[in-house]
């Protein structure tokens, strides 16, 4: 029975991360277009950017869930003014920059960071299920990713700033002529996206021993992920990282990591054979 | 490597060595050391103090008046993690360069990526890490630990502080499989019980559901040998679980690195350990080599265990053809198998002439506050894995890694 | 594309004649050799994604492939003839059936992409966890992350001892790119290459005239990663060693970048793109003063900004201004597209 409640917890911990680590992707990608081959830099980035916070006296939340998004939110806008506004509607060309640019961050942080940058611990103490431990801080991963999906559909649900971003997404001529200003609009919304990447990363830091290459680890999932939730943004998300996630973590449990690995490979492989245009291709068709 | 101007200046000297010296080389005689190694890309963390290591040592024997008379002289070559580079360096070094002798490689594919062209050129070759073991071959050298040298002290110590249940949780590639094999056996031997063995793939970084497992058996004992920046998450979590106040951890790869410096003191703390090397060491010898280190890249922060075994297997040459009064690959052979010794900053290093492996100092440690600190020394550890299947004496042609069979 | 096919093979004997003779005076062979290996990798994506239009994430799969198959079969043969045939069928066949799962279930787009790319994944994973003394194919222990080295490397056909290495290895190489080139420059000019370009274009149109556009998608899919497997069994004999890194991921995004950076579209483009980026790599890996992962990222976005269409077509387009016939309409329209161009940049 604990064991259960366990494992349903880590559960839980596997589909918010996903979730997590695949947000700034869904908008980079999923809404602009732009395969983002850096995304797992500006993970990194975030998490260099909390622990640098943390080491300054910042508060560990604060750090994490204002610092951190902000830092990579504003590298991203200067990432966006320099390379990335020339490459709109060029997806080939994206990946050649993003890959470049994922290769100068990481040379980058190599040489401002080193490779031993001492880590900050879990804000969260681990608690007691029965005879179980388990991280609390599961618990504050969860709750960002929940957090996260309502404020992403509040946000271009709700508000007209996110109403205008997907038109502009949709159609930039018209919404041109309707007096906004696509520039403008794809800039905001790239400084969104790499706010979200830096967002994960900066929740993620605690759990991982952060080097200047563990962007690498995070970037196929993340395309697997967005890729299979098909067009619907908050929608295919969730579905498919409730998917991945719990195909993952049941695997790993009852045979073994490398198992969880390709069981997760696998089901997207059988996943995309059966819906060719991801989840939301089919089932919440037309939903956000 | 924080950017100092100190740093900068050395690199930048080294860097106008490795670029002008090849030139100069034609007229002046020198003796020309050969050194590839990782220094960007994945692998850096590992290749960078190797580096540094290397080009200490080899400032340090000029410094001295050189070998033989003449001064030595680097060519180095950042194969920046790919191993297709390896291979292009090396022939570069042997064919265009003729380097008289190569210190390098970290990865086992890359050594083996190397190993038959050094061969072929009759260009000794040393390897200077910690490794899988059963690499026999007369024309390499090797000075890193290998799993039997460590599991042998490291059990006993660990399941004396614990108990008799071990679970196993190794890197899924040839160094964690066969030291998942010598750490059993070390647990059959001393009368305790494996209860589990995981291996993960080494970009596996979530380990939520694997330490809800680990609780679900109930060891005494966790041991680790988990490699890279991505299974570092195992002990992060394992602390953000609470478990490392609960069940005692133990690793044979933990440091090597120097990734317990990624750590926090309340994550890493108790860890047991055991190598060849510890900054914390506090002998003569490891405090004058920090010194010198220190001089030369500003802190000491960077050294690990494979950059003093590179700066080890360097000396370790040096040594040898002071002894053999010559660069010739034979004499110089002969010296190193006469059972020459050097003493490095880790304590007396052997070469052991049958299988060209090291007889090293194995030091137990406990990792506190970020450092390792040493809690037992066993002095002069043989091979015993590699010496059971190679005798180069007996069998001087013999050129295979052996899988060793426990 | 002008002129005939037997003024192509003219060209392409001329000029590999020309180059086998001068490019050892710059570059030792040994290096030369695994940039023409790396330039025939690149040709073989450059095959599928610039006339094809399938983006191919798992390039290195049929690479990795090629190899594997290769170090496995001359283990247990003891002899390279026939490893070598079966270092290009394992992968051709092993592609028609990818292809045929993906297009015969309509993926598209990304989403072919990202199939590409999980399988990939797979195998890289399956090959990275075979340490175990289990698993063994004949003779051949997977050997894991440490791969597979000392396999039988190529000989004389039917004469085991006699092997082709060092500069006659470089020439084989050599005359095996210009020898795939050719193929490929017949196969794009045949009607079949011809279809394959029109369903680059427009699918639907394509299919609606009445061609089977994913049976052809099928064995362009597959003749690319025989060429890519081809690749990979003269990668496996110049490194004398197959490890996993061959399927990584960043192997497959290395041929998709040198393919844009040479030129998507054109059959030099990713030849020389390759070529060039390998050399380069190599030569940065000589200096130790700035981090040579920085460096590449550098020179990559630069790239992307001031060369957008790759080398191969801004050359050409050069040559085109400069030598070409001056016909005034052309060179308007081009100062036109060159004049948007600089407007949107």
């Amino acid at each position: 029975m604990d064991l259960t409640v366990v494992l349903l917890v880590e559960m839980l911990y596997a589909v918010a991360s996903l979730i997590l680590i695949s947000a700034g992707l869904a908008v980079v990608f999923g809404m602009m277009k732009v395969i983002n081959l850096a995304h797992g830099e500006f993970m990194m980035m975030g998490g260099y950017a909390t622990i640098t916070a943390v080491n300054w006296g910042v508060n560990i939340f604060v750090a994490i869930l204002i610092i951190a998004p902000l830092v990579v939110g504003l590298i991203g806008l200067v990432v966006e003014r320099v390379v990335i506004r020339h490459l709109y509607g060029r997806l080939v060309d994206t990946m050649l920059a993003t890959w470049g640019l994922s290769l100068f961050f990481i040379g980058l942080a190599t040489m401002i960071f080193g490779n031993t940058t001492t880590g900050i611990s879990t804000p969260i103490p681990g608690f007691t299920v029965g005879t179980y431990q388990i991280s609390g801080y599961n618990f504050f991963i969860i709750v960002v990713a929940v957090f996260l999906l309502i404020g992403m559909f509040a946000v271009l649900k709700g508000t007209r700033a996110g109403l205008i971003a997907r038109g502009a997404m949709q159609k930039s001529d018209m919404a041109a002529a309707l007096g906004y200003s696509p520039d403008r609009i794809y800039m905001a919304t790239f400084f969104c996206g790499c706010a979200l990447s830096g967002l994960a990363g900066a929740v993620l830091a605690p759990l991982v021993g952060l080097v200047p290459t563990s962007g690498g680890a995070y970037i196929a999932k993340a395309f697997i992920t967005v890729i299979a939730g098909g067009p619907s943004l908050i929608a295919g998300l969730f579905s498919s990282a409730g998917l991945f996630g719990i195909v993952n973590q049941v695997f790993t449990f009852a045979i073994s990591p490398v198992i969880g690995e390709v069981a997760l490979l696998v089901a997207a492989v059988v996943l995309l054979r059966l819906l060719p245009q991801g989840i939301t291709g089919k089932i919440f068709k037309g939903k956000l | 490597m924080s950017l100092n101007r100190r740093n900068f200046l050395t690199s930048t000297a080294a860097l106008a060595g490795a670029l002008t010296l090849p030139r100069v080389a034609m007229a002046a005689d020198t003796i020309k050391l050969g050194s590839i190694l990782d220094v960007s890309g994945i692998f850096d963390a590992y290749g960078k103090p190797m580096n540094m290591g290397m080009r200490l040592a080899v400032g340090e024997i000029n410094a001295a008046g050189g070998l033989l008379g003449k001064q030595v002289e680097i060519v180095a070559y950042d194969t920046q993690s790919d191993m297709a580079l390896y291979s292009q360096y090396g022939q570069q070094l042997t064919r265009r360069d003729k380097v008289d002798v190569v210190h390098g490689g970290i990865l086992s594919a890359s050594r083996e990526a190397i190993r038959q062209t050094m061969r072929k050129t009759k260009t000794p070759y040393f390897y200077n890490v910690l490794y899988e073991g059963g690499v026999c071959d007369r024309n390499i050298f090797i000075n890193g630990v290998t799993p039997a040298q460590q599991v042998e002290a490291l059990v006993p110590y660990a399941m004396g502080k614990s108990g008799k249940k071990v679970y196993i949780l190794a890197a899924d590639y040839n160094y964690g499989q066969i030291t998942a094999r010598w750490i059993q056996k070390f647990v059959a031997d001393n009368g305790g019980e494996t209860v589990g063995v995981d291996f993960f793939p080494l970009d596996v970084s979530d380990f939520g559901s694997t330490i809800a497992k680990i609780q679900s058996v109930g060891p005494d004992l966790v041991i680790a040998p988990l490699v890279g920046g991505a299974h570092l998450s195992f002990f992060r979590q394992w602390a953000a679980a609470g478990m490392n106040t609960r069940i005692p951890l133990a690793s044979t790869t933990l440091g090597v690195g120097n990734e317990h410096k990624v750590l926090t003191p309340e994550e890493g703390n108790g860890i047991m350990v055991a190598y060849n090397y510890s900054q914390e060491l506090d002998t003569p010898a490891n405090n004058a080599f920090k010194e010198r280190w220190a001089a030369a890249y500003g802190d000491t922060n960077l050294i690990h265990e494979i950059a003093v075994s590179n700066y080890q297997g360097i000396m370790t040459w040096a040594e040898a053809v002071r002894q053999a009064g010559s660069i010739e690959r034979e004499a110089l052979i002969a010296a190193l198998e006469s059972g020459l010794s050097i003493d490095g900053p880790a304590g007396k290093v052997t070469v052991d002439p049958k299988t060209h492996h090291a007889v090293l100092d194995v030091h137990i440690m406990e990792m506190e506050n970020q450092g390792m600190k040493v809690i037992e020394t066993l002095p002069q550890r043989q091979p015993i894995d590699t010496q059971a299947v190679c005798d180069l004496a007996a069998n001087p042609s013999d050129n295979t890694q052996y899988e060793i069979e426990i | 594309m002008q002129g005939s096919l037997s003024k192509d093979a003219i060209i392409v004997i001329i000029v590999t004649a020309i180059l086998i003779w001068i490019m050892p005076f710059i570059i030792s062979t040994y290096t030369l050799t695994v940039l023409i290996i790396y330039g025939m990798l690149g040709l073989s994506l450059g095959l599928i994604w610039g006339f094809g239009g399938i983006l191919c994430f798992g390039q290195a799969a049929f690479f990795g492939l090629g190899a594997y198959t290769y170090a496995i079969a001359a283990i247990n043969f003891g002899e390279s003839t026939i490893p070598m045939v079966l270092a290009v069928l394992v992968p051709a066949v092993f592609a028609a059936l990818l292809g045929a799962m993906m297009f015969y279930g309509r993926l598209t787009d990304v989403y072919l992409g990202v199939i590409t790319l999980v399988v990939t994944l797979i195998l890289f994973k399956f090959i990275n966890s075979t340490a175990g003394p289990q698993y063994v194919i004949g003779n051949a222990r997977l050997g894991g992350f440490n791969g597979i080295p000392g396999f039988q490397t190529l000989n004389i056909p039917g004469r085991p001892d006699d092997y082709i290495w060092g500069d006659s290895y470089f020439y084989v190489c050599a005359i095996l790119l210009a020898v795939v080139f050719f193929l490929v420059s017949a196969l794009l000019r045949s009607s079949f290459g011809r279809i394959a370009v029109g369903i680059r274009e427009n699918e639907t149109r394509m299919s609606l005239m009445g061609y089977d556009v994913r049976a052809r998608k099928t064995v362009l899919f597959a003749a690319g990663a025989a060429i890519a497997g081809l690749a990979g069994a003269l990668f496996a004999n110049w490194g004398e060693i197959v490890t996993p890194s061959l399927f990584s991921l960043g192997q497959s995004a290395e041929i998709i970048i040198w393919c844009i950076v040479g030129g998507l579209g054109t059959r030099l483009g990713p030849i020389i793109g390759a070529a060039g980026l390998a050399y380069l790599k190599f030569l940065l890996g000589q200096q130790m003063l700035i981090d040579n992962t920085l460096i590449t990222g550098l020179i990559l976005v630069l790239f992307v900004l001031f060369l957008p269409k790759g080398i191969v077509p801004a050359i050409s387009n050069m040559w085109k201004v400069s030598f070409g016939r001056r016909q005034l309409g052309r060179i308007h329209q081009q100062r036109r597209i060159r004049h948007r161009g600089r407007a949107n940049g």
